[in-house]
């Protein structure tokens, strides 16, 4: 089997674990949307310390998301190659001032707005991490749904992301046999062979993948019409919790906090916290 | 807006089958970054049988849970032009009607024209706008980015897109197939 580890839910007692999927959908959307908005290094900052936080709180292990955290940085720093190699300047841009540390060749120099810049950069995109894969690693699959709902998602819609979660392991049993049984047939899909061929294969894995999940689409819905699916306005969740004291302090604590963050953000006007100026 | 059952399966169905090819079925083309992806061939697929409105779902749902369960956080910027691709592509549907049986020249290149279209302007001009609204990277950088991998994902749509239409048209039965016997 390939080595390709998927992220999934890991079922422990913690209070994260305990609160309602509905709060951690709630806190992932309002942790994302603050940290798209702001680029100011003290907001996230405070943001990346809160979430590490509170990853240690839902007692997820390091080594259990090593391999991904190992994949972001490596992403993080080609991303961060490419913006300097792109605009070398764009620090200057942003902060309208020029600190020169040393200079490589005419384009390339080194100056310390966009060193700051780089750093910003990298903090933004890191900041979502724990909080996302908190969520990912905490909310039961089939609460899921039921959360989506929840937050005024159209339930036939909520069902259908219910659907995809149910099946990702089941479609990746079938491309495993697929593509064993196409290689015990000669095909070749290693890198050894050109480029040609290598697209040659793939489609020939991905036809009968392809085939046979239309196939299944029409069992299941023939299945879910059956039972009379999508014939209310309305449905409920076997899976839907009550929410608890703790969901509403954390529901309110969260919205508090965005605010907080979005005013100092924008408290002078603009989305970047500039320390060179003054 | 109601939808069929048929078509939230497909949507939940058709995600899933994004994010396995996404993952699995995509070989790197030799640019750095850019890979020939299937997992675009697939949602074009879908969107021209199943519509704009389960292509954008597709390609909305198989795309955010891709990077979450790859890299456990999620590209929104990106997310939205899959969205964006399978809505527009999507909006063929009508023209092409693949259930008819009949994907005959006329109908490729009506299918090719508007996945021209949906690719450029989604990772040409949308991918590279909202990177920069969001992340404030510079703009040479998104738009040479958006604009590999929209043409990688352009030619991928074009061979594989197009062959997997052929062949699942040859599976529908044709309108006036059958002949009364005299």
């Amino acid at each position: 089997m390939s080595a390709v580890k998927m992220l999934s839910y890991i079922k422990r007692d913690s209070p994260v674990h305990h609160l309602n999927g509905v709060t951690k959908l709630i806190t992932f959307l309002a942790w994302t949307i603050v940290c798209m908005l702001s680029y100011d290094t003290r907001v996230l900052l405070a943001a990346m310390v809160l979430s590490i936080v509170i990853f240690r709180l839902a007692k997820i292990h390091l080594k259990e998301v090593g391999f991904v955290l190992a994949f972001i940085f490596f992403f993080l720093l080609l991303n961060d190659a490419a913006i300097y190699v792109f605009s070398p300047e764009e620090g200057v841009k942003i902060y309208g001032t020029r600190h020169l540390i040393f200079q490589i060749s005419d384009r390339y120099t080194l100056t310390q707005e966009q060193l700051f810049y780089l750093f910003n950069v990298t903090l933004k995109y890191l900041t979502v991490v724990p909080i996302a894969l908190l969520f990912l690693l905490t909310t039961d699959p089939s609460e899921f749904a039921a959360s989506l709902t929840g937050i005024g998602v159209p339930y036939r819609i909520s069902y259908a992301v219910s659907i995809t979660l149910r099946y990702i392991a089941d479609i990746q049993t079938d491309f495993h046999n697929i593509s064993q049984a196409q290689q015990a047939r000669g095909v070749d899909l290693s890198k050894k062979t050109g480029l040609k061929k290598r697209i040659s294969g793939i489609s020939i894995i991905a036809v009968p993948l392809i085939f046979s999940s239309l196939d299944r689409i029409d069992l299941i819905s023939n299945a879910m019409d059956l039972r009379g699916f999508g014939k209310k306005e309305k449905r409920t969740w076997y899976r839907a919790r009550p929410f608890q004291v703790m969901d509403y302090c954390v529901i309110g604590s969260v919205l508090f906090l965005s605010i907080i963050g979005l005013f100092i953000t924008f408290s002078d006007g603009q989305r970047f916290f500039n320390p060179f100026l003054g | 807006m109601k939808l069929s059952t048929r078509t939230i399966v497909a949507i939940g169905i058709g995600a899933a089958v994004f994010l396995v090819l996404n993952r699995f079925v995509s070989i790197p083309s030799g640019i750095p970054n850019t890979t020939i992806n299937t997992a675009y061939a697939f949602l074009a697929f879908m969107a021209v049988i199943f519509g704009p409105i389960a292509g954008a779902l597709i390609g909305f749902i198989g795309h955010v849970l891709t990077d979450a369960t790859a890299y456990g956080s999620v590209w929104w910027s990106w997310v939205i032009v899959s969205l964006f691709v399978g809505a527009a592509i999507g909006l063929s549907w009508k023209k092409i009607n693949i259930e008819n049986g009949v994907f005959g020249k006329k109908e490729i290149v009506t299918f090719n024209l508007y996945q021209i279209a949906a690719n450029l302007i989604g990772w040409g001009l949308l991918a590279p706008v909202l990177d920069i609204i969001i992340y404030a990277e510079p703009s040479d950088k998104v738009f040479m980015q958006g604009l590999v991998a929209g043409l990688a994902n352009l030619v991928t749509i074009a061979i594989l897109g197009t062959a997997f239409l052929a062949i699942y048209a040859r599976t529908r039965t044709k309108t006036g197939s059958l002949n009364k016997e005299d």
